[in-house]
Formats: structure tokens, C-alpha cells, sequence
């Protein structure tokens, strides 16, 4: 039976989280279908096609999809989940979002993030913060996953899919988009970045969390992120925060500025290639998860590094 | 208005969980168990909203083993007015949750659910989801800010890239995000009080809800560790480390 991975877009482009899903998607044996369900999204149809090892690109579009809302999209995918042995989603927002309420509506479980595919039915997956690996079968006709985006190789280019446009669901209703704000940035998306400089609550304000890591970011080409504290305490966006509970990543380098390494913050970058950390506090925890630490005041630290840096 | 906010017992966001050597699932023996701290966060909405007139009843609700009735009394020294404990030893996945909300829901009738986005042990993600799919109700999840008005409940919620504010139609779910609010402590008082409120047990049986598992768990390993590094005397060493030894700059 065929595998259907749900697109993840902004009915513009395609999101990179898309071939990582696909790169799951190719582990489990059998042709894998897209499914782009958006208004006004025929570009991101194409651009799906072209996605190695995809066969099938499948787009509804109608308007009732424009905001890609859990109740409505969950509804089309549930009609078509009678040809699919799989339905994978990306462990983003927006498919953490959608996959438990398709996974219901089929009355199946949902496999959370898997981070590995041991067999078609057989996943493992973080628990507790990441501090155990859970290896889970599935006894479900239909198995409904999303997938740690950072755990799985993206799917390349060279894909030459055909595009079926497929019949929209009834609109529901149940739900109206009243204003989406993003963030404008040149910088490049956390989950796919090289590099990470990422702050915590030892920046101590917004002027100093913006200005000592932005010019060490341009330096370095790199993504910026945060810890909750940072977070909470409003020196960047929401969408900043790196941890369990916010995203994910796993850059080929991760400098942590004024990050104490709580087990939540780890949970969410552990897996970075080179960590380096730079703190004031000798027994930081953050230090034992680091490369290369720096004890040290950040202040002085920081502009120290970004003038080192060609 | 009704609101009701299932809590869930967990180990401590502090603890640090060890894997059981037999690989059979992690050590919670003796162990600090508390609420989940998005549920705690849900309790305090729900407990707002009333406070602020919206809200007339805040019902708690836990599923599990006989202990959960801790966690309920704790949210309803929080505030909650009674709790309802779904009672069973069996292990409970996310589906099997959802199916019991949504039968305490059929009974209950509230207007609003507020979930917790995940929980952190499983770290799930799934049941506010769920039980918004099994009562063909709207979604609003991870909110970091609520206010209802005419029969609707407006929701910014956190996404990829920013937020964005939905309006959804009544009843619904709502799951919450860590900035929503910062959850009160219960005061002496209080937990005095909430140790007199009414709560309620019933059994899965008595919902008539099959719980069984839908996933088996094979093995529960621990996590590759990384290998301890090395501190580094000043910047200079820094940057000659990333240049030429790691090679990632
Ligand atoms: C349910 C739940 C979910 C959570 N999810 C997440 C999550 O997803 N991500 C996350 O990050 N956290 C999460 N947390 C929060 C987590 O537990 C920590 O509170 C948080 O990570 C701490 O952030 P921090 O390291 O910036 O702050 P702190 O722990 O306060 O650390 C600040 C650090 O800065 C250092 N410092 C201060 N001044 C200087 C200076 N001048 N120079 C150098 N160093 C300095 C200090 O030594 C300290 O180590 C969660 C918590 C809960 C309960």
C-alpha cells in the first residue's frame, strides 16, 4: 500500500520539514504520495513533484483550506486514508496540530516524532524529555505519524511525480483565521540551520539578547534561538524557543550564550554535531553536554568572539 | 459556562528519569510525581475565566491510577470546584484518554475543554486533538492567549514562523502553550478547602470505553550519550578549536 506524507506549506512554497518527511517516508517501503491541501497552492504542487522518490503529488485546493485548519484538512485526509498503509506528518506546529485529530477521526493511535524506523510498523520515539527512547508497535490498520524532522535525511530533488487534483471535503465551519503575524526574518530557519547561536536568560534584556547575538549570527550565517526563560521573559519571538516544548534542532554547530542547560533545554538541541557553551557558572549543566565551554562573562565574551570570527 | 480541565499525574518536571536496566520502561519508583505543567497551566485559565465571570464551574478531570486524586485535589486547591477521577491500572495511550473525555464530556456538557498541549512524560502531544476530533468540536491548540465572547472563543495560538488568532465556535478544545498564563501556588487555605469539594470516581467500564493499547512498547533504552568535552581558556582557543578540530567554522 502506499505511503501519504501531508505537505507542509504557507500555499506559496514548499517547507524544507516536507523532504525530511519524505526521507522518512522512504523507509518504510511502498510509493509515497503527497498531499497539498491549500487555497490557491498550485505552485507548491509543483514543486512537490520534483521531490526524489515522491509518485504522487495530490492537491485539493479550495478556500476553505487557505488557513490549512486541523478540523477541515483532518476531514479530507480521512477520506482518503482508505488507500494508505502510513499517513506521516512533520512534528512541527502544524503537524502536531493536525495528526492526532486524523489519527482519531480513524480511530487509530498517533506515533509521535519518531526519531528511527526499525520496521513498517515498529518506531522509536523520545519520551520524558528525551532521556529514554521508546521503541512502539503498531497494531493499527493505519498507522498515523509525525516525524522529528532532524532525525530523518531530506528527501533531494530530481523527482518527476504526476499531479492528480483531488475533490475538497465540506467545509465545517468550526473555526476562521482572524490574523496570523510571522516573524519577518533573513536568517535561516531554525529547524534547517547550520549554525545556532542561541541565548538564554544570562543576556539579561532584548537590547542585549538582539544586540550581542545578531552580529555574531551575521558572522556565522547563523539561525538564532532561545531558552524559554529568554523566551518568557520577551527578549525574542515565541518561535525562538529551542527545547521539549519548543523545536527541535540538531545544527552541525550550537553556541549556547548565557544558557544554564536545563534537562527541557537540552531535550532540544542535544543532538547538535559541535556544542559550545559560554557561561559564567562553572558547574552549569550546560557544560556537560558541551564540546568546547567557555567560563566566562558573556558580555565581554561575546563581542570577544564575533571580532575573532574571519 | 462549564469548563473542563483534565489534569494528568506525572513525574516531576525535575527529575531527571532513569531507563530500568531490563529495558522495560523508565524507574518512577519513589519518585516525585506532580501535575503536568501545561495541565497546571490549564487549570489556572480555567480558573481565571471564572473568576473573571466568564466561567461558572470549573470541573477537573484525571484518568488513571487511584492516586490521581492528588493531582485533582491539587488543581482544585487552584481553584477547580470538583473533580472526577476516571480510575483504571491499565496503561492509557492518548486515544484511549480522549475517548474517556469524551464520554465524561457527553455527561459533563461543558462549553470549553482546556488541555494541556502535551504531557511531559510521554510527551504525546495528542489528546486535546483527539478529543476535539471524537466530539466533532473545533481546535485551538497551544494557546498563549484566550477570551471568549458571544457563544465563540477567540485564541492566539503559537506557530511556526509567529502566532496567529484563530475564532472558533463553542463548545472547543483549547490546549495550552507555556505562555498563556504563570500558574498561581495553591495557598494553606485553600488546599484545606479543596480537601472538602466533591469528587467523583468512575471506571472506564462504567463509560463503556475500551482502553486497551493500540501501541506496544518493545523496549525503553537510554539515549547515546555525548561524550565529555573540554573547556577552553579564552576565545582564541575557542575559535582555533572550531577552525581546525571540529572544523564546523
Ligand atoms: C513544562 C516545561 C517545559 C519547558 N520547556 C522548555 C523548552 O522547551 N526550552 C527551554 O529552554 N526551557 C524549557 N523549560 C524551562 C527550563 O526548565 C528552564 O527554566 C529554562 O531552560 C532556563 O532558561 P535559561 O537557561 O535561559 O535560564 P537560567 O536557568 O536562569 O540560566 C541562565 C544562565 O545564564 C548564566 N549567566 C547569567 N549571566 C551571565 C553572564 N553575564 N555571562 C555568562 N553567563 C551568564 C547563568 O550562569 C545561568 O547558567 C520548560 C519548563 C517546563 C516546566
Amino acid at each position: 500500500m502506499a505511503i501519504l506524507v501531508i505537505a507542509e506549506h504557507d500555499n506559496q512554497s514548499l517547507k524544507a520539514a516536507t523532504l525530511n518527511t519524505v526521507g522518512a517516508a522512504a523507509q518504510l517501503g511502498g510509493e509515497v504520495h503527497v498531499l497539498v491541501a491549500g487555497a490557491g497552492c498550485g505552485a507548491v504542487g509543483e514543486a512537490a513533484t520534483k521531490i526524489a522518490g515522491v509518485a504522487k503529488v495530490l492537491v485539493c485546493d479550495a478556500p476553505h483550506y487557505e488557513a490549512q485548519g486541523a478540523e477541515n484538512v483532518a476531514e479530507l485526509v480521512k477520506g482518503l486514508a482508505g488507500g494508505y498503509s502510513h499517513i506521516l506528518a512533520a512534528a512541527t506546529p502544524a503537524g502536531k496540530n493536525m495528526a492526532p485529530r486524523v489519527a482519531a477521526l480513524l480511530d487509530v493511535a498517533q506515533i509521535s516524532e519518531i526519531v528511527a524506523v526499525e520496521a513498517p510498523d515498529t518506531f522509536v520515539r523520545p519520551i520524558y524529555a528525551g532521556n529514554a527512547l521508546a521503541t512502539v508497535k503498531s497494531a493499527d490498520a493505519v498507522k498515523v505519524i509525525t516525524v522529528r524532522t532532524t532525525a530523518f535525511e531530506a528527501a533531494g530533488e530530481g523527482g518527476a511525480a504526476a499531479v492528480e487534483s483531488v475533490p475538497a471535503a465540506a467545509d465545517l465551519g468550526l473555526s476562521a483565521l482572524v490574523s496570523r503575524e510571522l516573524v519577518k526574518s533573513e536568517r535561516p530557519e531554525l529547524g534547517a540551520a547550520k549554525v545556532i547561536v542561541a541565548g538564554g536568560r544570562g543576556l539579561g534584556s532584548a537590547e542585549n539578547f538582539h544586540g550581542l547575538l545578531e552580529p555574531l549570527a551575521d558572522k556565522l550565517g547563523a539561525a538564532i534561538g532561545a531558552s524559554r526563560a529568554a523566551v518568557d521573559a520577551g527578549y525574542c519571538p515565541n518561535d525562538y524557543q529551542v527545547g521539549q516544548t519548543g523545536k527541535v534542532v540538531a545544527p552541525q554547530l550550537y553556541i549556547a550564550v548565557g544558557v544554564s542547560g536545563a534537562i527541557q533545554h537540552l531535550a532540544g538541541m542535544k543532538d547538535s554535531k559541535v556544542i559550545v557553551a559560554i557561561n559564567k557558572d562553572p558547574d552549569a549543566p550546560i557544560f556537560q553536554v558541551a564540546d568546547y565551554g567557555l567560563v566566562g562573562d558573556l558580555f565581554q565574551v561575546v563581542p570577544e568572539l564575533t571580532a575573532a570570527i574571519g | 459556562m462549564k469548563i473542563l480541565v483534565p489534569v494528568k499525574r506525572v513525574v516531576d518536571y525535575n527529575v531527571k528519569v532513569r531507563v530500568k536496566a531490563d529495558g522495560s520502561g523508565v524507574d518512577i519508583a519513589n519518585v516525585k510525581m506532580s501535575m503536568n505543567p501545561f495541565d497546571e497551566i490549564g487549570v489556572e485559565e480555567a480558573v481565571r475565566l471564572k473568576e473573571a465571570g466568564v466561567a461558572t464551574e470549573v470541573v477537573a478531570v484525571s484518568c488513571g491510577l487511584a492516586a490521581s486524586q492528588e493531582t485533582l485535589r491539587a488543581a482544585m486547591a487552584m481553584g477547580a470546584d470538583r473533580g472526577i477521577l476516571v480510575e483504571t491500572d491499565a496503561e492509557l495511550q492518548p486515544l484511549a484518554v480522549a475517548k474517556l473525555l469524551k464520554a465524561v464530556c457527553d455527561k459533563e456538557q461543558p462549553q470549553l475543554v482546556i488541555c494541556g498541549k502535551q504531557a511531559i512524560d510521554d510527551d504525546a502531544n495528542q489528546t486535546g486533538q483527539m478529543l476535539a476530533a471524537l466530539a466533532g468540536w473545533p481546535q485551538a491548540t497551544f494557546a498563549s492567549k484566550v477570551s471568549i465572547a458571544d457563544g465563540k472563543a477567540s485564541v492566539m495560538r503559537e506557530i511556526d514562523g509567529g502566532v496567529e488568532t484563530l475564532s472558533v465556535t463553542l463548545p472547543a478544545v483549547v490546549t495550552t502553550d507555556l505562555r498563556l498564563n504563570e500558574p498561581r501556588y495553591a495557598t494553606l487555605p485553600n488546599i484545606m478547602k479543596a480537601k472538602k469539594k466533591p469528587l467523583e470516581t468512575v471506571k472506564p467500564a462504567d463509560l463503556g470505553v475500551d482502553v486497551a493499547p493500540r501501541l506496544a512498547t518493545l523496549k525503553v533504552s537510554e539515549p547515546a550519550q555525548r561524550k565529555a568535552g573540554e573547556m577552553v581558556a579564552d576565545v582564541a582557543q575557542l575559535v582555533d578549536k572550531l577552525k581546525n578540530v571540529a572544523k564546523v567554522i
